[in-house]
Parts: structure tokens; sequence; C-alpha cells
């Protein structure tokens, strides 16, 4: 299945028969227990469980506020949980970890405001992780960062800046940033909300794929036909807290609780 | 009917605005500065004449520079020019380090370090400039061994660190934060965020007031001739002291700090629009 992510997805893994090992004994790739987030008084995540397994592709949806962001925010520690633990990859993620940043190199995440680097071109953008970061050569860099250009579909805006792209080129520009740190798991926090309809389906188009590579991807996004298509399970999360978890199928036409359908009903409406 | 009451109203706001756009035009204010400057002068020599003031300009430009069959010379002002550029250049040198020093001690978020700024700030700001030269000068300077040039160089750099910080401060502060956490999501470090992503970003909101501050640094350098270091106010003076041309000599060193001060904004503006276009 990794092979088929395309280039290089040994590249800082010298261990990937222990990965391998690894998948055999089914350890999540993401395993959230019992995780709660205050911001001072305010409770906003309430006993989160969650195991998400190399592969799996995970939507998360729930109406606004209701802790999405913050959740999968806690899992590359833009956010400091409060309590419970929060482990990628077998590495818990605590004021002591280490090398939060190796693990965030495991990480990727794609932002619903893009947060492209707007003094950079798109191919700096692209290349200035792996460089600084993966300490990878320049030209290495850069053919890995045209790979990427290539499968998010936008080879001939290389030298552009972001500026002078529409929404949805930048944001799969930022997917392709992400692509390039070459994740085992990608995070997406409402990907396609910041852009106008008619460019939702370009950046969707993406994902598709992406999960037909066969990345692991947790996705908080309210296309619910995005959802239908690639999700093996979906998460419904209310006031900081998960309400229901089910496969698609389930989800979509019973789902177990009032809350969640109308919700649902609520969305689907338009 | 409708029409003719929305054709009244609008005119007025916008006769307003080409008239504050007049005013802020360059042309204007480069006329309204001429203008004024002229004024300046000629009440000036008007007032001269009448105080019977013998004047020779003729002397001035050997003090300046000279030609002679050995090439190109400079004179005292010439040399008192370059060593007032030489420590300007060197104060706001210290004054950018220091000052970025300062600023990112603000905002680590290290309570120590942000006491150390603040306290810093503060009383570098609430003493008065000349009686900071004096401290660096009568009581740093033999306890620390600073010669005149050293203590001078450090005192102002010190003097414009704090203004130099704030600057830094709200041009970082100014770079959107999601920026920090793109950074952060590719597994940077905190200082090649700094490095690569942020302060890049933050240049175009710090480069006008660093100008203007580095304006300000070639101003103030004048104060260290009460300490004696020399340079071209020090210069100036010493020439009056012998020749008593004072109005000539305070005109032409006013006139070269003028120069000075409008070719550093010139080119930054220059710079400024350079960064805009590759932007
Ligand atoms: N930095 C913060 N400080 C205080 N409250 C916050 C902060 N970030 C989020 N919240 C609160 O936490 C709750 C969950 O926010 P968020 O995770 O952004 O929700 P969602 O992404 O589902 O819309 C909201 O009520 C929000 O106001
Ligand atoms: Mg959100």
């Amino acid at each position: 299945m990794r092979e088929s992510l395309g280039c290089g997805h040994v590249l800082g893994h010298d261990a990937q028969p222990e990965g391998d090992a690894w998948m055999q004994t089914d350890q999540p790739i993401i395993r959230i227990r019992n995780l709660d987030k205050y911001y001072d008084a305010f409770q906003a995540l309430k006993n989160i469980n969650l195991d998400v397994h190399q592969g799996e592709r995970i939507v998360i949806c729930g109406p606004s506020g209701s802790g999405k962001s913050t959740l999968i925010r806690c899992i590359n520690r833009l956010e400091e949980h409060s309590a419970g633990q929060v482990f990628v990859d077998g590495v818990e993620l605590s004021d002591e970890t280490r090398d939060i940043r190796a693990v965030r190199q495991e990480v990727g995440m794609v932002f619903q405001q893009f947060n492209l680097f707007p003094h950079l071109t798109v191919l700096e953008n692209l290349t200035i992780g792996p460089i600084r970061v993966r300490k990878m050569s320049r030209p290495d860099a850069e053919a890995k960062a045209r790979l990427y250009l290539d499968r998010v579909h936008i080879p001939e805006q290389a030298d552009k800046y972001p500026a002078q792209l529409s929404g949805g080129q930048q944001q799969r520009v930022a997917i392709a940033r992400s692509l390039c740190m070459e994740p085992r798991v990608m995070l997406f926090d409402e990907p396609t909300s910041a852009l106008d309809p008619e460019m939702i389906n370009e950046v969707l188009d993406v994902m598709v794929e992406l999960a037909e590579s066969g990345m692991t991807m947790i996705c908080v996004t309210h296309e619910m036909g995005f959802a239908r298509k690639v999700a093996d399970r979906m998460v419904f999360m209310e006031k900081g807290e998960i309400i229901e978890v089910a496969p698609p199928a389930q989800f979509f036409t019973n789902p177990a609780s009032a809350r969640c359908r109308m919700f649902l009903d609520q969305i689907l409406e338009h | 009917m409708a029409a003719a009451t929305v054709d009244i109203s609008p005119p007025r706001p916008q006769r307003r605005l080409t008239l504050r756009k007049l005013f802020a035009s360059r042309s204007l204010s480069v006329a309204l500065y001429a203008l004024v400057l002229w004024l300046i002068v000629r009440t000036a020599l008007t007032g001269a004449e009448a105080m019977g003031y013998d004047w020779q300009w003729y002397r001035i430009p050997g003090y300046l520079f000279s030609l002679t069959d050995d090439g190109f010379q400079l004179g005292e002002i010439g040399y008192g020019l370059l060593a007032s550029l030489g420590l300007s250049g060197l104060s706001f040198l210290i004054a950018i380090l220091l000052g970025l020093l300062v600023a990112l001690l603000r905002l680590s978020g290290l309570v120590v370090g942000g006491a150390v700024a603040l306290i810093f700030l503060e009383v570098v700001r609430n003493i008065p400039l000349l009686v900071l030269l004096y401290l660096f000068y009568y009581v740093l300077g033999p306890i620390f061994g600073l010669g005149r040039y050293g203590a001078s160089i450090l005192c102002l750099g010190v003097f414009h660190a704090a203004l130099v910080s704030e600057i830094f401060r709200a041009g970082i502060n100014s770079v959107a934060r999601g920026q920090w956490e793109a950074a952060s999501s590719i597994g940077m470090t905190r200082a090649q965020a700094y490095r690569h992503i942020i302060l890049p970003q933050s240049v175009r909101f710090m480069l006008p007031p660093l100008t203007g501050e580095l304006v300000n640094t070639v101003k103030s350098s004048a104060i260290v001739s009460v300490v004696g270091v020399a340079e071209l106010t020090t210069v100036g003076r010493n020439i009056i002291s012998e020749t008593y041309l004072s109005f000539e000599i305070w005109f032409t060193v006013a006139a070269i700090y003028l120069v000075v001060t409008v070719c550093i904004s010139a080119f930054a503006s220059f710079l400024e629009s350079r960064y805009a276009v590759s932007n």
C-alpha cells in the first residue's frame, strides 16, 4: 500500500520494516485517550477517545464550535491538551516529548486559510520543509516538489507567488507542501470552507486521489459527498464530545443519536 | 427627482478627498518645503546683513574637500562627515542586534527574559539621551575602560535599541499567526521559523520605521560632540572657534545632515518599492 504513495516514503523512516511489523501488531498510528482540553475555564474537548489505524480515512463533522479544530490541532500539538493522552506512532505527546518536531514531520496539516508562505514562490513553499527540516539537497527537494505539484495538477505554477493563484490552486499547493514532507498521516481542517464554490471540487478531487493512494487521513469537513466517497468512519462531534462514530453507510442512513440526525438534516438540506 | 437628490450630496467629500490628496502629493510637499526653507534663509540673510555680518562663503569649500595637484582631498568637515557616518553606522548596527535580541526576549514567553527586556526598555526610554551619554562616558567608561568613542557608540546603540526593538516586535507580531502554525506543522524549529518565514515577511512592515530610526541615529549622533568625539558637529564647532565663521559653518553642517538623511530616506523608498515588486 505504501508503495502506491509514490516516491520516497522511506525518507526519514530507516526503520520501514519496523513500520510493517507495527502494522501487524495493529497498533493505531493515532491513539487518543480520555483527552480533555480547557481554554481557561472553558472545556473545549471532553473525554475524547479515538484510534486511527494506518490507511484509515476519518471524516469529522459537527456544528461550529464543537471542538473539531481543537481536536485535530491536538494531534500535532499546535494545541496542548489539558488531560489524557495522545500518541502518534506510539510516541506520546507531552511537554517532555523531546522531539515534537519529529512527530510533526510525520503529521501533515492543511489549514482552512491555506497558510502558504506569501514571500516564497510555490516551488520554494514546497522545498523549504524538505531542505531545512529534512536536510534534503536542493535538487532532490525540487524534484520532489515538482512531482507533488504534478499530483495536485498544477505543475505549471511552480514559479508563481501564492497571491497570484486562485484559492483552489493555493489550497492544492498547501496540500502538496504537506506531502513533500512525506507524512504518514494528513490532517485537514475544513480545507474547502474558505473557497469559492466553483473551486471546491478541484481540491476535493485531489483529496480523493490522496485517499485512494492509501494515505491515512483525518478530515474535518462538511462536504458529505466527499465523506461518503472516502470515509472509513464518520465522527460526529458536539460541544466538545464525540457523540457518534460510524461507517458512512450507517452514519448517513441511520445515525444512532438524534442530535447527529438533526445536524445531518440541516447540512444535507442545502 | 431621485436622481437630482443623489447628485447633490456626493461632490463635497470627493472635493475634500482630492484636496487631501493634493496635500499628500510629493510635488506639493517639496514645493512647500522649499518655500519655507527659502523664507527662513531670506530672513536669516537680511537679519545677518542688518547685524553687519561679514559673509565669507568662499572659505567653506576648502573645509569640505580640495582638488590639488595631489588629487582629491577631504577637508576637515569632510572627515567629520565620514566620522559621523561611521559612528552612526556602528551605533545603528548595535541598535539592530541589541533591538532584535530584546524583541525576541520579549516575545520568547520566558518570564525572566520578558522581565529583563521590559526593564531595559523602561530604563533606556526614561533617561534623556544626554544624561545617558554622561552615564556611559563618565561612569561606565572608566569602569569598563571605554574610550570616548566606544562609550559614545555604545550609548547611541543602546538608546536606539529600545525603539528598534519595538519596531521589531511590532513587525514580528504583524505576521499572521497561521504562518507560525504552518512553519511548526512542517517541523520547523522556532529559530528556523523566525529566520525563513517570520522575519522575511516582517521586513516589509519594519523597513519604513527602521529607516526613520536610522535617520534619528544620524541626527542624535551629533550629541557626542559634548564629550569631544571628533565628528561633524565637533569639527564644525572647532572650525568656528578658530575662524568665527559661525553662520556659514552651521548652515553647512545642517545642510550636510539634511542631505545625508534625505539620501537614506530615498534609498529606503527605493528598497521598499523593489520589495513590493518582488512580492
Ligand atoms: N484559543 C482559544 N481560546 C479560547 N477558546 C477557544 C480557542 N480556540 C477555540 N476556542 C473555543 O473552543 C471551542 C471549539 O473551537 P473549535 O475547535 O475551533 O471548533 P470547531 O473547529 O468545531 O468550529 C469554541 O467554543 C471556541 O470558541
Ligand atoms: Mg474549526
